[in-house]
């Protein structure tokens, strides 16, 4: 249940402004690919175009391709609601359903889309989806409660089972630890690591540490100057990244040597 | 190591001094007077209102027996004490009930127009006539109504139709004034989070942006129908006044609450009619503190828990 993404020469932009330049990159299966670069270089933006979320954003378009399985999800034909089921994405800022329980929002894709399912079915979905969040022990009482009155790692991990109760075949992270306290991004950390024996995923960061201990490969972005559109420098194994990159700027930004 | 010297530094080693100071005590003087300003304006503000509260309470109270509330006004001649003010209460009920059927949704879709799906020209335009509405006369109103089914029936045409519609046009801006302010509340990200499971944008409007903001869509509306339950005016020109029940919207003048305390008072200032006005209005102000505590308890039903 994971597919690989080829993206190539893909043009995001906001209005007139051109966010991000000629992206060309191939996202492998089963693997974690980290994201990588300066703010405001536009790895969110990038990421949001791979699930057709970017042009919820008023006047926000995409030239390009980004091709899942042999199948371009920019093509005619396709829909972005159905790409956003097959494509989950989780965000920077934990954001649990208010008003629905633990439960419930562990279920929103399905009932938010109302579509029916036996009871036995849903328990069996919530218990899955947070046992593979890692959250199902800490919860397993309150299941009824407020999914807001959970810590922010838990809820973090509420967004991941969220996301993974749908059966995505790619999982989309954006900074998910930015918000959260050095244990929980360890939880969540070791949580990516046992998700992607399933799932593709892709995940933005600011922390090299992070970049190196949980992805496979690593994408540097980069811009020339503000407002100029930002550009992957360089994409390659995390360990070659890390310790002999080919391009001088990644070198400068990995070993904090930039601006 | 060069010294810099032009930068803030802590005071060198004294002991620290907390008691007050000079321009301390005058900071405490400006503050004991701005404190007994505002909470002397508070007073005054409060005087109208507390007044204006023990009048009605007072002079409607001796009106407000069950007599009252349950009799109409058919065969009520001069000076007998006798009827009452049910079909005036009925009348209230039904024709702000209906103008808030007709206001409520189409105001909450026309918020959700502006908030979820309004951007540019038309969105501003429309933001400007909905600010315009808001400050329409009350009177106007009722003279669109009376125009209007002038030429829809004719223009001797009277029903209490005519007055929910002249009520619609005055409740209508409020509701999506109140109701957008509502739906912008709603933080953008649980609308992404519902578009990032796959959930189509009328679904996500639906069940996550009006089901988030429903206790405050409830507060919102019941807050404009509190705005023209009172109303006299439109009232005055469209339905007018009767003596008694007339259950159907579509035919006939229809009495209300307010015009029954108008129409009372300028017949017998004096005597029982000023009396009759006046349970009118406690009447009237009884049936707004119910409204607004049956909204309390719906949107406390349906707030956003937090544990
Ligand atoms: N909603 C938006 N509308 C217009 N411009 C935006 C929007 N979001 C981001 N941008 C611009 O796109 C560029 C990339 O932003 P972003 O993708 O958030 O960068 P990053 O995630 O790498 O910090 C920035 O110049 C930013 O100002
Ligand atoms: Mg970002």
């Amino acid at each position: 249940m994971s597919k690989r993404i080829d993206v190539s020469d893909l043009d995001i932009y906001y209005g007139d402004f051109k966010a991000v330049q000629g992206v060309t990159m191939a996202i492998e299966p089963r693997s974690v690919t980290a994201l990588i670069g300066p703010s405001g270089c536009g790895k969110s933006t990038f990421l949001r175009t791979l699930n057709r979320m970017h042009e919820v954003i008023p006047g926000a378009r995409v030239e390009g391709k980004a091709v899942m399985d042999g199948v371009d999800i920019y093509g005619s034909g396709v829909d972005p609601v159905e790409v956003r089921r097959q494509i989950g994405m989780v965000f920077q800022r934990p954001n649990p359903f208010p008003t629905m329980s633990i439960r419930e929002n562990v279920l929103a894709g399905v009932k938010l889309n109302n579509r029916r399912m036996p009871k036995a079915a849903a328990d069996e979905l919530v218990e899955g989806s947070l046992r593979h969040a890692n959250l199902w022990n800490e919860v397993k009482d309150r299941l009824d409660k407020p999914g807001s009155g959970l810590s922010g790692g838990q809820q973090q991990r509420l967004c991941i089972a969220r996301a993974i109760a749908v059966s995505p075949q790619v999982l989309l992270m954006d900074e998910p630890c930015s918000a959260l306290d050095p244990i929980s991004t360890l939880a969540i950390e070791d949580l990516i690591h046992e998700l992607k024996e399933d799932y593709t995923i892709v995940i933005v960061t600011h922390n090299m540490q992070q970049a190196s201990r949980v992805s496979d490969r690593t994408g540097f972005f980069n811009l020339e100057a503000t407002g100029q559109p930002g550009q992957l420098v360089e994409m390659d194994d995390t360990t070659t990244m890390f310790s002999a990159p080919s391009k001088k700027a990644t070198e400068d930004y990995i070993s904090g040597r930039f601006g | 190591m060069t010294a810099v010297t032009d930068r803030p530094v802590p005071a060198p080693d004294v002991a620290p001094n907390f008691t007050t100071s000079p321009s301390g005590r005058r900071r405490k003087r400006t503050n004991a007077i701005m404190a007994t300003l505002v909470t002397l304006a508070f007073l005054i503000a409060l005087v109208p209102l507390i007044s204006l509260l023990t009048e009605v309470v007072i002079r409607g109270g001796s009106m407000l027996t069950w007599q009252f509330i349950s009799t109409d006004m058919t065969g009520v001649f001069g000076d007998s004490p006798d009827g009452g003010v049910r079909h005036a209460i009925l009348g209230t009920l039904q024709i702000t009930g209906l103008a808030t059927l007709i206001s409520a949704p189409i105001g909450l879709f026309a918020a959700v127009y502006l908030v979820e799906y309004g951007h540019g020209r038309l969105a501003k335009t429309l933001t400007f006539f909905v600010d315009v509405m808001t400050g329409i006369p009350s009177i106007v109103a009722g003279l669109f109504a009376v125009a209007l089914f002038a030429i829809l029936i004719g223009p001797a045409y009277r029903s209490g139709v005519m007055g929910a519609i002249a009520l619609s046009v005055l409740m209508i801006p409020v509701v999506v004034r109140s109701c957008e302010e509502m739906l912008k509340l709603v933080p953008n990200e649980l609308r992404e989070a519902s578009y990032a499971l796959g959930v189509p944008k009328y679904l996500t409007i639906i069940k996550v942006v009006l089901r988030t903001s429903l206790a405050g869509i409830v507060t919102s509306i019941v807050l404009a129908i509190a705005r023209v339950i009172g109303e006299t005016a439109p009232l005055l020109l469209t339905v007018g006044i009767v003596t008694s029940m007339n259950t159907s919207m579509l035919d006939g003048r229809v009495a209300t609450l307010p015009v029954f305390a108008y129409s009372q008072y300028s017949q017998d200032a004096l005597g029982v009619g000023a009396d009759r006005a006046w349970g009118a209005a406690l009447v009237l102000i009884l049936i707004i503190m119910i409204l607004n505590l049956v909204a309390r308890f719906i949107s406390s039903r349906f707030s956003i828990a937090e544990k």
